[in-house]
């Protein structure tokens, strides 16, 4: 079962800065002995509009947190981040730009 | 709309006392910004509000020493003297009272897991998060006026500086000189204000190292166990009168926690 989430978008100089966190064991090939449980792909939307797709790998600590800045953006806008592991496991959180 | 992916921050290691003149004062506030804290408060929150015990209730009326259900502040005034209990308590001694009072829950039930690890945070520990996030900004004033209170930071001193075990340590053997370190981390010493404070005011805290959140009662047992003494009863008297003697120690800083540590 997928942990929290949370995340902050804040408008500032022209930029929305967005930082996320994910609750993950990010777990390493080497660790697990082969079972790996990593967060593969990583999707930003802003207001419904896909405008990351990242993909990650298990070299990224446990809990991790992301940062993203965007230009531009206004109050109000809905930023959506979802992840999704290699194990199908997905997860994602919604705010609001402050 | 154009994107710029930021970094992602994989929260290293971090160098604990002496934040104001340390070199790593920048790597500080990075690691600081990036913390997972935030995650632990989270899970925090449901632990209080969740009803189980047999009298299936929350943790909401649990009263931290400012009224019930006051989280407010509450932690920045322990460890203190209630009256109800008639000891001295610090914040995990007091929940685990709210625990068999309220929850009705037994000693042995509620204290079976109370240090997790990084798969499976403990109870104990996504509740101090939680409640200690509700103190952050406010100074530290531990209770320093009842006679037990006076007493508990006493024996928190005495056993301080009280050598013994296989090993004949105290704590003061690590935290009683100046200048000394483990590989990259400053020994504080935890009997001066200056050392004392920047610790105090961080605990308890997200270990980078361990992808675990740590609490102080946690730090009491682990230090016992590195000085191969027997294992500390948690919450015990021993163990909150060195919690009591710290806080005092560090008495009036802002506290800045839950943090983040190396």
């Amino acid at each position: 079962m997928a942990g929290p989430m949370k995340m902050r978008a804040t408008l500032a100089g022209g930029y929305t800065d967005v930082r996320v966190l994910m609750t993950h064991p990010m777990a390493t090939e080497q660790q697990t002995k082969g079972q790996p449980h990593f967060i593969q792909n990583l999707t930003v939307k802003v207001n419904g509009k896909t405008v990351v797709e990242g993909q990650i790998s298990q070299a990224v600590a446990r809990n991790p947190v992301f940062s993203f800045r965007l230009s531009g953006g206004a109050k109000g806008d809905k930023i959506e981040v979802s992840w999704l592991d290699n194990k199908g496991d997905t997860n994602k959180t919604e705010t609001a730009v402050a | 709309m154009r994107t710029v992916i930021g970094s992602a921050a994989l929260a290293l290691a971090l160098a604990p006392a002496f934040a104001q003149q340390s070199p790593f004062a920048e790597y500080q506030r990075m690691a600081t910004e990036s913390a997972p804290v935030e995650l632990f408060e989270l899970m925090g929150e449901e632990a209080w509000k969740k009803k189980q015990g047999p009298k299936n209730v929350s943790l909401e009326q649990c009263d931290l020493g400012q009224g019930p259900g006051v989280l407010k502040g509450a932690y920045a005034a322990l460890p203190r003297y209630f009256q109800d209990t008639d000891r001295v308590m610090d914040l995990e001694t007091r929940l685990l009272h709210c625990m068999t009072t309220l929850q009705g829950r037994s000693r042995e039930e509620a204290t079976k897991r109370v240090f997790g690890n990084a798969d499976n945070p403990s109870e104990m520990e996504v509740l101090s998060a939680y409640i200690s996030g509700h103190s952050h900004g406010m100074p530290l004033r531990p209770g320093t006026s009842h006679p037990k209170e006076r007493a508990a930071y006493q024996l928190g001193q005495k056993l301080f500086f009280h050598r013994a075990g296989p090993w004949d340590f105290s704590c003061a053997s690590c935290h009683g000189e100046e200048g000394k370190r483990i590989r990259m981390s400053e020994l504080p010493v935890l009997y001066k204000p200056q050392h004392t404070r920047p610790l105090i005011a961080t605990w308890p805290a997200y270990r980078v190292s361990t992808s675990q959140f740590k609490t102080l009662q946690w730090r009491m047992n682990d230090c016992y166990r590195q000085m191969r003494m027997p294992e500390p009863i948690f919450t015990s008297d021993a163990t909150v009168a060195l919690i009591t003697f710290m806080t005092v120690t560090a008495e009036g800083v802002p506290y800045r926690g839950p943090a983040i540590k190396r």
